[in-house]
Formats: structure tokens, C-alpha cells, sequence
């Protein structure tokens, strides 16, 4: 009765999401597959600050056409906001004001950004005004020095300022160097350093503050590159490969070295900028209504959330399908895993981490929170001030092992923050207990199970065409469903209990 | 694989996910987990039922009450203390006499009064529960242990595992600890699985690490033949367990005293699968047999003259 409840109900589920899944992609034409064409992107900037109950007029620059990419669909979100849009020098900028603001204000820019494939030439100019390079005094006399050496040492413009940014990037720097970059400097620093002093070179150039459009993220950060204008245009030249590197994913922002944001009456001003693949060809029919005529479902897709809401159900919409997975290697395999949902959450903190990185910082926490425990245990502890201790030391550990891993170098260490504490805590628990109650070698295969199973939940989940069609099927989660309440009663053998009774094959042969 | 499958499925092999959604789901209902889950709650339903039961001197599960040890155990010089929540025979302390003011525990170990008391805050603390809940700790009568088993025992203790099906005893084991298991009746940690003939009482082949084997490691005697008296008892004595706890699928631990015979230790509503190991054979057939049977099983004489007659 029960089993057959069951198998009926997970019929309909199945029938249901597969219905809904074949009428959106073979009726509504929604693509089976991610697109790899990546001619357009969505980009949102998500101002806030915090209004005094005053007038406030908020500035934000924003993008602008050029010859790489064209800014197409604008729209700006903000509500009982004034809105200009207006160029300021060479970049353009929004301008938000209202007569009163109290409180955290969120105000949206957002806009399709399509590469320009009409024009590839980069435009003529006439030749710039030449800015002044501000430096005075020792300054000045620094930056000429440097630019006696580049000459002297380069044949043409670009092998000029190709070796002006390796001097200015060397580690052992350049005492010239030094002196103009001063004490502190960060990466932005180093750029318009690299400007000022192609300016006493008599040399037009600027920094372009920009974005990378190579993978959906929430929050990108902001990267630069220096334009030196030579010949009639403007080069643009990659800090890192300090050339002309590709500048085909960077779009940039704006230049000169204003701030992105600016606010008068106001505090707490932030820009936070988001990108997203704009599902091109197939998607964008559907979505831009080309089929009026059945509004329903096309409307209710995820693509129109919010950009940043986008991409949280990306990775949530994956969390079930982490949970099914766990659910087969438990009741089909047979191996034993510390908590049933632990795995996922180990595999969703290894998409930041990368697989190898994860396993070695996940087992490493694990093992010195574990050294730990077992102190504690010796102290007689009650269990919940017990468990509040050890997520204290699993904090201090993680700080630890970004600030080793930082000063060694490697800025992967700096994901282990992303690693959900309170699961690692109560790993660590479970396994002491495990350790306690059936020894180390339980408590260590366990342990090695649950990597196992995190790692197969990670290797699924960042299949692209899995993310892509969860979150452009949702509906294909009903299928899962079934598939769950199936599992729920499949009553057949564990693989691992073949190995566990093995001696019983014996019998009566 | 296919095949292997096919080959367990013939001897009647129950997996742990046919045994949790066909067995443990559909004949345990939850909410009477807790009177075997709670060794007190299972203590005394059983003594109020009339079944044998080592007797409960007293229990402690306030902090405040350890205070009053030296009064309460003023007449005892022989007891076990023990957590009510505990399993796999964690936390248990057997205390078999005195020395002046100090008491002794099996293993010759010495315990102050003090040290009792810290010992059983720790057990209150949930030390040894699983989950780390707080616990009541138990003091009880100390097992005389029968001298059945005596050759094919290294230290620790034997219990008679009964798996009793609505009802009806279908397959028992006795578990021995070895000097592997530390004294400990858990078959992975160690311990001897050997199964016992329901029909007649005697043991039968036995199961060690995965291994059939003969002889017990430590003492060299035969494991199989071995003949367990007043075997009906003990089967009746299971069979009752049902209607205790009304609980379907369910194993009982038995041990044998040397004085007044089997004793009811404890009841588990999530009995393991190692016992088909023990028995080299699965348990299957034996519930199968058992379902069609029940309705003409009026009473537990039926029921235990059922499973002598049909199970070996």
C-alpha cells in the first residue's frame, strides 16, 4: 500500500517535471544547453548609503559605448530618486538626488553589455591635453630619473612603457620607485604612479578602472589597466603581462582616478558590482516575449531576479540535487558519512576553494580542531560550552591559516574562510565521538567517506550543463523529488554489506 | 554483482535498508522507542510484568544526590553502576567487593568514594549517552555469570542476543568477548558471533572477524555444541519482551545467572544484522515464515513452541 503510494506519487512528480521541461524546451524553445557564445553580459552596480534625512545628490559613474562594447537596456531602479544621467570629462555618471532620505537606501544601475562587433578598429583622437603629473620638488626629480632610464633602455612607446611597469612592479624595487610609490600603496597606486610619470615623459595616459566579464559573480572587483596614447589612439596596456595584453573581457568603467561613487548629505556610500552571462540567441527570445501569447510560464522564470538574487539560487538550486547524491552513496553504496547534509556544504565551499585546496585545508582544520577536542576532553567540559570552544579555536585556526598561507604567498589560503564553521565544528565533534565510542580507525574512514562523498557532490555540481539546467529548468527539481521519495524506499542490498556478509556466500556450497 | 545479489537474496540475507523501512518502520512505531531506549523506563516495565530482571538498587540523577552515596551503597558490596542511555556497554562500572573503605572494582582496580561519585557525575553529564544527553546513572544487582560459557569466554561478558519478530523468537546468537574485543560482547570491535539453534538451544557455527571459525582464540575450546540449559526460558523470557514494549522487530540481551537463571539486560529496537553472520544464514526466510504463521499464534506458549519447530 505504502509502496505503492509512493511509486504513484513519484509517477506524477516525474510526469509533471518532465512535462513542464519538455513544453518550455521544445514548445517555448528555453536552450538545453549553456550558451558559449559570451557576446552579452548583464552588469549591475547596487549603490547604497545611508540617508540623514536631508537632500542628498548621490554620484555614481557608470559605463560608457566605446569601440569594444555597447552599453544597450539601461535602467535604473530608484524609487522617488531624481535621475540625470550626464559626462563628466571623459566618463559618464548618474546622478540620484531626493529631498529626503532616512535610513539604508539601495538604488540599482543595470544594463546589457554587448561586445561591438561592427567596429574593431579602435578610433582616432586628436591628441589630448597633456595632465600634469603633480610631482614637485625630489618627486619630480625621481620621476625624471626614471624616465632617463626607461629611454634609454627602450626602442619605441610600448617597450617604453612595458618597462616602466616592470619597475615599477619589481620587488626589490627601484630606489626612484620606492620613493614615488611611498610607504603604502595598493595595486591602483601602482598604475597611476605609472601614469604621473609618463606624463613627465610628456606622454598622454591615464587609468582605466574596469571589470572582468568572464564568469557569472556576485560582487566583481574592480581591476585596472593603464591607456598611454600613442599614434592617434589609445593603448591600453595589462598590468600583469605588462603589454598590449587582450583586452577583449575587460570592460571598462571609467578612467582617471575619481572615486566610482560620491555622495553630498549622505553617509556610507557603496557601489557593489555584479555580472551575469546573458543567456544569448535562444534564451533571449524567450525571455524578451516573443511569444506573447502564452505570457505564463516565461514570466515565471528565474532569469528575471535581480541579478545578485540570480546567482544565490544558482548555487541553492544545486544544494538538493548535493542531497540526493549524498542520499545514494548512503543507502546504495553503503558508506558512512558524518551528518547527511555535511558533505554538500563541504562541496559547496569547495566551488570557491578548488577541489585539491579544499580537501587539504578542510582535512587540516579538521585534524588540529580534532588535537584539540581531545584536550578538551580531558578537561571535563559540559557539552554545549564544550562545543562553543571548539568553534572558538576553529575560528582562530582558520584566521591562522589565511595569514600563514597569505605570508607565504599563496592567496588560495584565504578561502578557508569561505569554510561553513559550524559544519567543520561539527564534524570535528561527531568524529571525536565516533573516535570515542569505536576507535580511531571508525572515526578515520568516516572521515575519509565524507571527503569522499564531498568531493563526487563537488565534481557533479560544477558540471556547467547541470548548473544550467537546474536553474533554466527549476522544475526538473520535481524529478528529483521523485527520485528521492524512490530512494526512500529502495530496499535492496548496500553495495558495501556484499563485502560485509562475503562469508555467507559460503553456506551450503 | 548481479549475480552476488541473486546468491544473498536466495539464502535470505536481511540488508540494513530492507530491515529499516520493512521491519524497523513498519512494526517499531517511534514513540515507544523511548522504554528501551531508557534503561530504567525497560527495568521496570519488566519487573512489573513479572520478568527477570537484575534488580535495580537505586538510581542517581540529580548531582545533589551523590552526597548521599556512602548511605545508599551502605549495603551493597557487590553492584554495577551504569548509565540508563548508554550503549555498547559503554560506561559500565562492575563493583564486586570491598576493601575497607575503598571498593573493588571486576578488573581489581580500586574506586574511593570519591572516585564513585566523579564517576557518576560524568555518567549524569552524559558522558557516555549517546548524543551527549544528560543521564540518570543506574546502581543494580551484579550478574552472577553461569559457568556455561566459562571455556569459551575471555573476560568480559556473554550475552544471548534473541531477535524476537512480533512476537516470536527467530534467531539468537551468543556473543563472546575475546582479548581483542577487551572484554567487549560487540561483534566489530572483536567478539565472537555464535549462533544458536532455536530449536534446540545449542551453539552453532561461530563468526569471528568476518571469519568462520571453530575454536574460541584465546582458550582453545570448541565454540559449537555447547548446550544452553533451561533454553525455553530464555526464549520465553524474549517472546515477553513483545508484549512489554509492543515493539515489533526487537532484540533482547540476555544473560544467564548462576543463581536465578536468565535475566532480561536490555532491549534494543535497532538490532543489528551481524547475528545472520553468526548463524550462516539469513533471517528472511524465518520473517516470512513468521508473517504467514502469526494470526493461528494465540499465545506466547504458541509462539515459542512456533519458532522451536520451524527454526533450527
Amino acid at each position: 500500500m505504502n509502496k505503492l503510494h509512493v511509486s504513484i506519487l513519484a509517477a506524477i512528480l516525474t510526469l509533471l517535471g518532465f512535462g513542464i521541461f519538455s513544453y518550455k524546451a521544445f514548445y517555448l524553445g528555453f536552450p538545453l544547453r549553456p550558451s558559449d557564445q559570451t557576446d552579452a553580459w548583464v552588469v549591475e552596480a547596487h549603490a547604497t548609503f545611508t540617508g540623514r534625512n536631508k537632500p542628498v545628490k548621490l554620484e555614481v559613474l557608470i559605463p560608457k559605448n566605446s569601440h569594444q562594447f555597447l552599453i544597450m537596456d539601461e535602467s535604473f531602479i530608484s524609487r522617488g530618486f531624481g535621475l540625470t544621467t550626464q559626462d563628466k570629462q571623459e566618463n559618464r555618471q548618474a546622478v540620484w538626488s531626493i529631498r529626503r532620505a532616512l535610513g539604508r537606501q539601495n538604488l540599482y544601475y543595470r544594463a546589457l553589455v554587448r561586445r561591438n562587433t561592427l567596429s574593431s578598429a579602435p578610433p582616432k583622437y586628436k591628441t589630448p591635453g597633456l595632465s600634469a603629473s603633480g610631482y614637485e620638488g625630489a618627486l619630480l626629480e625621481a620621476a625624471k630619473a626614471l624616465v632617463e632610464e626607461m629611454r634609454s633602455k627602450s626602442a619605441d612607446m610600448e617597450s617604453f612603457v612595458s618597462r616602466l611597469i616592470a619597475s615599477i612592479d619589481a620587488t626589490p624595487g627601484d630606489p626612484n620607485v620606492k620613493l614615488l610609490l611611498g610607504r603604502k600603496f595598493s595595486s591602483f597606486k601602482k598604475v597611476e604612479t605609472a601614469a604621473r610619470v609618463l606624463a613627465v615623459a610628456l606622454i598622454p595616459a591615464r587609468v582605466v578602472h574596469g571589470i572582468r566579464l568572464d564568469r557569472s559573480t556576485r560582487y566583481v572587483e574592480i581591476t585596472y589597466r593603464l591607456e598611454v596614447f600613442d599614434e592617434g589612439t589609445w593603448k591600453s596596456f595589462d598590468w600583469q603581462s605588462r603589454d598590449l595584453g587582450a583586452s577583449d573581457d575587460f570592460l571598462p568603467w571609467w578612467r582617471g582616478t575619481d572615486p566610482l561613487v560620491q555622495i553630498k548629505g549622505g553617509d556610507h556610500a557603496d557601489v557593489k558590482i555584479s555580472v551575469e552571462r546573458y543567456q544569448e540567441g535562444a534564451m533571449a527570445g524567450v525571455l524578451e516575449g516573443s511569444d506573447p501569447a502564452n505570457p505564463g510560464l516565461t514570466s515565471i522564470s528565474l532569469f528575471h531576479l535581480p541579478l545578485e538574487v540570480q546567482s544565490i539560487y544558482r548555487v541553492l538550486l544545486l544544494v538538493p540535487l548535493g542531497g540526493f547524491i549524498v542520499a545514494l552513496i548512503r543507502s546504495v553504496i553503503g558508506l558512512r558519512t558524518f551528518g547527511t547534509f555535511m558533505p554538500v556544504l563541504i562541496a559547496l565551499a569547495f566551488r570557491e576553494t578548488q577541489l585539491g585546496w579544499g580537501i587539504v585545508l578542510f582535512s587540516t582544520l579538521v585534524a588540529l580542531g580534532l588535537m584539540f577536542r581531545f584536550y578538551f576532553e580531558h578537561l571535563k567540559l559540559m557539552l554545549v560550552p564544550r562545543l562553543a570552544a571548539i568553534l572558538t579555536v576553529v575560528v582562530l585556526l582558520m584566521a591562522l591559516v589565511s595569514l600563514l598561507t597569505h605570508k607565504l604567498g599563496l592567496m588560495l589560503g584565504l578561502s578557508v574562510a569561505l569554510f561553513p564553521m559550524v559544519i567543520v565544528t561539527m564534524t570535528i565533534e561527531r568524529m571525536s565521538t565516533v573516535w570515542d565510542e569505536l576507535g580511531a580507525q571508525h572515526a578515520l574512514r568516516q572521515g575519509c567517506s565524507s571527503l569522499l562523498c564531498a568531493a563526487v557532490v563537488y565534481l557533479i555540481i560544477t558540471v556547467k550543463a547541470v548548473e544550467h539546467l537546474v536553474f533554466t529548468f527549476p522544475e526538473l527539481l520535481l524529478v528529483l523529488l521523485a527520485a528521492c521519495l524512490m530512494l526512500g524506499r529502495y530496499t535492496g542490498y548496500r553495495l558495501l554489506e556484499y563485502l560485509r556478509f562475503r562469508a555467507l556466500l559460503k553456506v551450503g556450497e | 554483482m548481479f549475480k552476488l545479489s541473486r546468491r544473498f537474496a536466495q539464502i535470505g540475507l536481511l540488508g540494513l535498508n530492507k530491515r529499516n523501512i520493512d521491519f524497523i518502520a513498519a512494526y517499531n512505531s517511534r514513540s515507544l522507542y523511548p522504554l528501551v531506549d531508557d534503561k530504567v523506563l525497560t527495568k521496570e516495565l519488566a519487573r512489573k510484568a513479572g520478568l527477570t530482571v537484575p534488580e535495580l538498587f537505586f538510581t542517581i540523577e540529580i548531582q545533589h544526590q551523590t552526597r548521599n552515596l556512602m548511605a545508599l551503597l551502605r549495603d551493597h558490596n557487590d553492584f554495577v553502576l551504569k548509565p540508563s542511555r548508554g550503549s555498547g556497554g559503554e560506561g559500565v562500572l562492575v563493583i564486586s567487593g570491598r576493601m575497607k573503605d575503598n571498593f573493588r572494582a571486576s578488573n581489581g582496580d580500586l574506586y574511593s568514594l570519591d572516585e564513585l561519585s566523579y564517576y557518576i557525575s560524568r555518567v549524569l553529564s552524559g558522558v557516555f549517552s549517546l548524543g551527549g544527553h544528560p543521564d540518570k546513572a543506574i546502581c543494580e544487582y551484579r550478574v552472577k555469570y553461569s559457568s556455561v560459557f566459562e571455556k569459551i569466554t575471555y573476560l568480559g561478558v556473554p550475552d544471548v542476543r534473541i531477535i524476537v519478530f512480533q512476537g516470536v523468537p527467530v534467531m539468537s546468537m551468543v556473543r563472546l568477548p575475546t582479548r581483542g574485543s577487551q572484554g567487549k560482547a560487540n561483534l566489530h570491535q572483536g567478539a565472537i558471533g555464535a549462533g544458536i539453534s532455536i530449536a534446540t538451544g545449542t551453539t552453532l557455527s561461530a563468526v569471528w572477524r568476518n571469519e568462520i571459525i571453530e575454536e574460541h582464540p584465546d582458550t582453545g575450546s570448541p565454540v559449537s555444541g555447547l548446550k544452553i540449559p533451561g533454553w525455553t526460558d530464555l526464549l520465553t523470557l524474549a517472546a515477553k519482551s513483545y508484549e512489554l514494549t509492543g515493539l515489533g522487530y526487537i532484540g533482547a540481551d540476555i544473560v544467564l545467572d548462576r543463581d536465578k537463571g536468565p535475566m532480561l539486560l536490555e532491549l534494543n529496537a535497532r538490532p543489528g544484522l551481524n547475528i545472520q553472520l553468526a548463524n550462516q544464514a539469513g533471517l528472511l526466510p524465518r520473517l516470512k515464515k513468521t508473517e504467514q504463521a502469526i494470526g493461528k499464534l494465540k499465545t506466547l506458549k504458541d509462539r515459542v513452541a512456533f519458532a522451536r519447530e520451524n527454526f533450527l
